[in-house]
């Protein structure tokens, strides 16, 4: 088994050691560090020593498989009504990326019924293949016939690297999948780069609501299997003119399946889907009352943009759950975020920090909201949402 | 109606709005921070003890963890759930989420028949949301994600609404079945009086890889393919203007930064 260990005669009781640790399963007593029993053995502590008193022995894993038997980079092409999903072409962007510093092929995976328009679309984002399965049993996602067919797909091709989008299908399907292969997932990671020595996927992600970033390896298994946000990679200008092959894969689909989607409701049509919006106008309890969230919404009609809000303000049930931003609600990422009347709880920040540019209004001087903010303004929400509804209406109406 | 029995899986977090930064060391302070269901978990103990309710059927709450997640599980037999199981053993340390997965599988097949397996949608901790689909997949059983509302359910048969992006979708799944449930399912409970008093007295059963017949290859660190190799804290940067006068003069200011920035409305 593995284990972690101190060497009583290296430490000297620093304490650096438990600062490293993300767990808080590290104490110093009488000078001398002790691996609590919440250890998880992530191994992040030992770097941190500077004495070398920390020591990790891993497990040496036997695994039956042939690594390099493995090779190309998928992307998991999601589509609603044969429309790829923006997070496909983001991951084909990246996937582009690191199939050409691996030196191997770019493919995508699209299920569905009709979508060889979809397939083209994929290919003109950069894909070199397209593993297709359009069959009418696949126009609505399916947990489980979908996550049948990738794998099927997978076991054939082999592919040492697969990226699926973190959308509401993608978090469903890529655990599902992964689990089977008894292959390692990374979820929501936000940067990918391939290690220069081993040729293998580091995967960074958030932890503990955005205070630490952790990056993760799977060096053993295959595929390497990651999650990505949208909005958090850059797809490439689309090029008509791209060549790539369509491949008709021959996968059996399940006939008899225990889910089934009865019905779709969208009823969020009204406004912009908030994880894809470019523009995202938020509410936080500095609006006061209920009321003014249709200063926000107006705001929000008046740029084109999503209303979103904050933990609060749906606590308070002022708007839907469907609206909330952050650790608990969703993660976004816009060109431009407003927040308004919004004091930036770190929970709050984790799921809007990564926005491009983020104008906040908040009445304290002091909010933690002022710190990430691109523009602040200080002063009441209530006077400045109708100024600014008037300058933007006068100037870009 | 028949019994339902369901399975809860629940796990132990750190309070997160204690999470707080060493300035020097740029490094998260965990001492003195409390230890919490996973308040996800807590709307998927709420549905459980729901069905329960409606069909006077069972609540079983597992959990792996270190022996201390005990106190916690006892937490959930006051709030009305029926029996609580622990795995706890050192094999189990230093688990990925398909490990995790694999040893919730074993506890729960070692529990024998059961219904409905329900989850919190993720854990505020890792958030992965990985679990879920990861132990339906170990059980060889279906699942849905996200659940909002559960329309229907009997022996063999659920009929839910799960959300998506656009709005939700409904849902049918043969049972037995894993669903991960969001918070807008319910407003858990708090515990009543006589909760509490059955809480005191009450036994967690703990178990260890081998009571479940855990494979000790495919558990905790062992049993991982993903590892983590590097930890850090990330540096935002940002240069931050300050907008001043009045509210117009404020607003006129930003508008012409925005308009400086090449800034479209989407409309």
């Amino acid at each position: 088994m593995a284990s972690i260990n101190i060497q009583i005669e290296k430490c000297i009781g620093c304490k650096i050691c438990i600062g490293s640790c993300p767990f808080g399963a590290i104490k110093v007593e009488d000078k001398k560090a002790q691996i609590l029993e919440n250890c998880t053995m992530c191994g992040a502590c030992v770097s941190s020593c500077k004495f070398e008193a920390i020591d990790f022995k891993k497990d040496e894993v036997a695994y039956s498989y042939d690594l390099a038997s493995y090779k190309g980079v998928w992307v998991f092409g999601e589509q609603v009504g044969g429309t790829p999903a923006n997070v496909a072409f983001e991951l084909l962007g990246e996937g582009r990326k690191l199939a050409d510093n691996l030196n191997v092929q770019l493919s995508a995976v699209l299920f569905g019924d009709n979508v060889e328009e979809a397939a083209r679309t994929l290919i003109s984002y950069g894909a070199d293949n397209v593993y297709m399965v359009d069959h009418p049993t696949l126009k609505l996602y399916n947990d489980e016939a979908y996550s049948d067919i990738f794998v099927q797909l997978i076991q054939k091709y082999k592919p040492e690297i697969v990226l699926l989008g973190a959308t509401t299908y993608g978090r469903s399907l890529a655990p599902r999948v992964s689990s089977r292969l008894n292959t390692g997932l990374t979820a929501d990671c936000t940067s990918l780069e391939i290690d220069p020595d081993k040729k293998i996927l580091l995967q960074t992600r958030p932890a503990f609501g955005g205070n630490l970033m952790a990056t993760i390896i799977c060096p053993n298994h295959r595929p390497q299997m990651s999650t990505v946000r949208p909005k958090v990679m850059k797809a490439m200008e689309p090029d008509k003119s791209r060549v790539g092959k369509i491949i008709r894969a021959d996968v059996n689909i399940p006939e008899v399946v225990s889910v089934k989607v009865v019905n779709v409701v969208n009823n969020l049509c009204e406004m912009v889907n908030l994880t894809e919006a470019d523009i995202i106008v938020s509410a936080g309890r500095g609006i006061g009352d209920p009321k003014n969230i249709s200063l926000v919404e107006e705001l929000a009609k008046t740029l084109g943009a999503a209303v979103g809000a904050s933990r609060a303000v749906v606590d308070s049930g002022w708007i839907e759950y469907s609206h909330q931003v952050g650790q608990t609600g969703k993660t976004v990422g816009p060109k431009v975020y407003f927040a308004c009347g919004i004091s930036g709880a770190v929970q709050h920040l984790a799921g809007m920090s990564s926005s491009d540019t983020i104008i906040a209004i908040n009445k304290n001087p002091d909010a933690p909201i002022f710190k990430i903010a691109t523009f602040g303004i200080v002063g009441d929400v209530l006077e400045v949402l109708p100024a600014l509804i008037s300058e933007f209406k006068s100037r870009l109406g | 109606m028949n019994k339902l029995n369901i399975i809860v899986c629940v796990k132990q977090v750190p309070g997160t709005n204690e999470v707080k930064m060493n300035k020097e060391t740029n490094t998260i302070i965990r001492e003195g921070v409390e230890a919490i269901i996973n308040p996800f978990d807590t709307y998927a103990l709420e549905e459980g003890l729901r069905i329960k309710d409606k069909t006077s059927g069972k609540v079983t709450v597992m959990s792996m963890g270190i022996p201390t997640v005990a106190d916690l599980l006892k937490e959930t037999i006051a709030l009305g759930a029926d029996e609580t199981v622990l795995l706890s053993d050192r094999a189990f340390a230093g688990a990925d989420t398909l490990a995790t997965s694999y040893a919730l599988s074993m506890g729960i097949k070692k529990l024998g028949s059961y219904d409905l397996i329900i989850c919190g949608k993720q854990a505020t901790d890792g958030d992965t949301a990985q679990v879920g689909p990861s132990l339906a997949e170990k059980l060889k059983i279906p699942h849905s994600t996200y659940i909002r509302k559960i329309e229907e359910i009997r022996e063999g048969y659920i009929r839910c609404q799960r959300m998506t992006e656009d709005g939700y979708e409904v849902i049918e799944m043969s049972l037995p079945a894993v669903i991960t449930v969001v918070k807008e399912i319910n407003e858990p409970r708090l515990p009543s009086i006589k909760g509490m008093m059955r809480a005191k007295k009450a036994n967690v059963t703990v178990w260890t890889a081998d009571d479940i017949n855990a494979d000790k290859n495919l558990c905790g660190l062992r049993g991982s393919p993903t590892q983590v190799v590097k930890t850090f804290v990330p540096v935002h940067e940002v240069q931050s203007e300050m907008l001043e006068g009045t509210p117009q003069e404020q607003a006129k200011s930003l508008v012409d930064k925005m308009i400086n920035m090449q800034f479209k409305t989407c409309k």
